[in-house]
């Protein structure tokens, strides 16, 4: 008798299914949630449509749902901590997804913390890269590479503290990750001269070095969990932390963010981009969708006015770091327009 | 001396050896028992140490004045003007009027941010409720921000320098004030319990996360138990034994072991690509979490048929019953408290579970309460991830507080399985 209802239930489900869907739907970036869902709570609530729905899938899973095809079982929108990449772009075209609107909302700071509880920490790039990665230039000189032998900071360098290495991070399916290894390993990893100019010669090997992190368990993968290295930093002073600003921003009692490159990971720095690890953040809209879903034109609106995304909204309070008021005019303009999505531009 | 075999030196010895090893033997299995005890005790004092003080909110009193020019109503009082009134303005005039002192944007913006977002929410409600009001002035209670409920129970420390901590040393002078005026309360925090999720701690709530569980189970219940009860019977009282038969049984046994995020996989393939239905949908979520709890129904319940003793069968099919007659009426029921437990035992495991639904798209942002099985929705254990996982420092004490609803569910569920499996065994 149950059976019978469940599956009446079911029945009616696929006919409804036919149906147009009466909420935005939108996907990606676990990075790009916490500002998403404010726009999306924001919207909800002061306008007539349905609050939308937004999955923390990750930059890449989310791309690839949201190109896997046009039509109301697909998403309408994707977050990304980083640009869309070729292969994506091509995968979309595949699927009919042709047209997409590319948004740039905001940088992201990505900041190396430790506790209140230990001194205050100045380092450079260079220095992150000697500590974290895999196999570095042999400290007794020479263009030789050897497993990382480094064991505290101030066998790094003799300014950083007498402590043991060890820095809690997210691991390799996090954008966090790939931001912090390319900005910031990579970043002091060229500022070794003959390690840059292998990027000529052997661009693959250039890679290997600059980009893989040790794993002797002096980095630490943490998790994807933000919250739960704010933890283990505040129980552990000797430990180092990498996670995005606006945790920083959030427990300024406990921690502290260290100086790189003799630049302070403060709102202000990272705005002017002279904090030199932070990314850019994007949204992906498909157009084919705007018009037919309800609330897309307002949802796009909502995210791209002032009061969201300026340097006084509600964006900037929840920690993202807004852009110059000349690249927030582009975007909101090409919003308007619907300009499309152009990989060759910026 | 006595000779006795039972007292000589070397028995004593061995005796003593003997009973010292049993007291060892008693004190393992004790120890074992306090260990557990003792780990239990500390998880539900870590959740209800963190967690007990999100039941409350800190609220401010207002003195709201619904000037029609402040809302940019003019003379319009129909449903769309009211609806789309500027009660934010409303909010941040009582604000200034209260600390008139406060000069300079951002001072007033520090000022303004003392009171939660949500408080122009319940203005309109108010509002589009008695649309009388505009014009009127009332005192509000409206939610205070989380930061500085945050501040008000005592996990921002006062006394720490101002860089270090959010809420800046204006703010705490302008709230000792209102708390001298009596104008801040700590309340219960009902909206913890009638909210969908929300981005600003002192607006979300678990409702959403709750609905979207039921309605999950009540798919789940109402697919995997009749299902699971019949394949057991049929495999128990029918099904020649044979190696058609042990191959499903040991496809059955090895399925309850299958990781859950296999069952979700498999759910997007077959009901979200192939069926096409929604994603997100607790329709679809009680689908896949019926065919992740089926495995531990049909092998609780075989057990239980097989816990009946073959005499009552014989003595039913004596008294010239059928078999499905024995079944229906002398085994099922002697069966079905066995059958119960492992139902509920699948129905909890079904509640706690987020791995599969993460694949169905139900790990997701939704404030709007599901009202039915095809509305997007997230579960409890989904919500309380989510959380966890948010950088507000108030969604702590919150994720906390969401884990002992949690909890105090499937205690609930457990106490009706210990319930019901009474009534079932007294008839017998």
């Amino acid at each position: 008798m149950k059976r019978t209802l469940v599956l009446a239930a079911a029945a009616a489900a696929l006919a409804g299914q036919a149906q147009a869907r009466d909420y935005i739907s939108i996907v990606g970036s676990s990075t790009v949630y916490p500002f998403a869902t404010v726009v999306a709570e924001q919207f909800g609530k002061t306008t007539d449509f349905k609050t939308p729905t937004i999955e923390s899938t990750g930059s890449g899973g989310g791309l690839k749902l949201f190109c896997a095809g046009i039509g109301v079982e697909h998403p309408d929108v994707a977050n990304a901590s980083r640009r869309i990449k070729k292969s994506e772009i091509e995968k979309c075209a595949r699927n009919g997804v042709n047209d997409v609107v590319e948004v740039k909302i905001g940088y992201d700071g990505i900041v190396f913390a430790n506790s209140r509880k230990a001194g205050p920490v100045r380092i450079s790039r260079e220095q992150i890269f000697l500590a974290l990665a895999k196999e570095v230039p042999d400290p007794n000189g020479g263009e030789t590479l050897v497993p990382n032998p480094y064991m505290k900071w101030s066998d790094v360098d003799a300014s950083l503290p007498g402590t043991g290495i060890e820095v809690l991070g997210p691991p390799p399916t996090s954008g966090t990750r790939d931001a912090f290894v390319e900005l910031a390993l990579e970043g002091g990893c060229k500022k070794i001269g003959w390690i840059k100019a292998m990027r000529k010669t052997d661009k693959k090997r250039y890679k290997a070095i600059c980009h893989t992190v040790r794993e002797d368990g002096a980095y630490v993968e943490a998790g994807e969990n933000d919250n739960l290295i704010v933890q283990k930093l505040d129980a552990n002073p000797a430990a180092f932390g990498v996670f995005g600003y606006s945790f920083l921003d959030q427990n300024s009692d406990k921690l502290q963010g260290g100086v790189v490159d003799g630049v302070a990971p403060t709102f202000e720095n990272i705005a002017d981009q002279s904090y030199p690890v932070s990314r850019p953040l994007y949204f992906y809209v498909k157009k084919a969708h705007v018009g037919a879903i309800p609330g897309m034109t307002e949802y796009l609106a909502e995210f791209t006015s002032e009061k969201a995304w300026g340097p006084e909204g509600y964006l900037a309070d929840k920690g993202m770091i807004p852009m110059p008021d000349a690249e927030r005019k582009t975007f909101s303009g090409d919003v308007k327009s619907l300009s499309n999505l152009n990989l060759a531009a910026n | 001396m006595d000779t006795s075999i039972h007292t000589s030196e070397a028995m004593v010895r061995r005796r003593a050896k003997r009973r010292a090893a049993e007291r060892r033997f008693r004190a393992y299995g004790a120890t074992a028992v306090a260990l557990a005890i003792a780990a239990l005790g500390a998880l539900f004092a870590s959740i209800i140490g963190n967690g007990y003080t999100a039941f409350q909110q800190t609220y401010i009193e207002l003195e709201i004045t619904y000037d029609p020019e402040t809302l940019g109503l003019g003379e319009a009082r129909d449903a769309a003007a009211l609806s789309a009134a500027n009660y934010p303005g409303v909010v941040k005039k009582a604000m200034r009027e209260t600390f008139p002192e406060v000069t300079g944007r951002r001072a007033k913006r520090r000022l303004y941010g003392i009171v939660s977002s949500g408080a122009s929410f319940i203005l309109r409600e108010r509002v589009l409720a008695d649309p009388g009001l505009v014009g009127e002035t009332r005192r509000v209670w409206v939610p205070a921000d989380d930061d500085v409920d945050m501040l008000v129970k005592g996990h921002i420390d006062r006394d720490a320098p101002e860089a270090e901590r959010r809420v800046k040393d204006d703010q705490i002078a302008w709230i000792t004030r209102l708390e001298r005026a009596g104008r801040i309360e700590k309340r219960f925090n009902t909206t913890f319990f009638t909210a969908g999720d929300s981005r600003e701690p002192e607006l979300a709530g678990v409702r959403g996360a709750a609905a979207g569980s039921f309605f999950t189970l009540l798919v789940t219940l109402a697919l995997s138990f009749p299902i699971g009860v019949a394949a057991a019977v049929y495999l128990e009282e029918f099904a020649p034994t044979n190696r058609l038969t042990d191959l499903i049984e040991v496809n059955i046994n090895n399925l309850a072991a299958v990781p859950s995020i296999i069952f979700g996989l498999l759910g997007l393939a077959v009901f979200i690509n192939f069926f096409g239905l929604p994603r997100s949908a607790p329709l679809v979520g009680g689908l896949v979490l019926t065919l992740m709890t089926l495995p531990t129904i049909i092998i609780a319940s075989r057990a239980a048929l097989k816990s009946v003793p073959p005499s009552i069968r014989e003595a039913a099919l004596g008294m010239g019953a059928s078999k499905m007659q024995t079944i229906t009426h002398h085994v099922l029921p002697l069966a079905m408290p066995g059958m119960l437990t492992g139902t509920i035992i699948g129905m909890a495991q079904a509640l706690g579970e987020t791995a599969p639904l993460l694949m169905i798209g139900m790990v997701a942002f939704i404030v709007d309460v599901p009202g039915g099985l095809l509305d997007p929705s997230t579960a409890l254990p989904v919500q309380i991830f989510l959380w966890a996982d948010s950088p507000e420092r108030a969604f702590i004490e919150r994720t906390s507080a969401a884990i002992m609803v949690l909890l105090a569910f499937l205690i609930t569920m457990n106490a009706l399985a210990v319930v019901l499996r009474r009534r079932f065994e007294r008839r017998w």
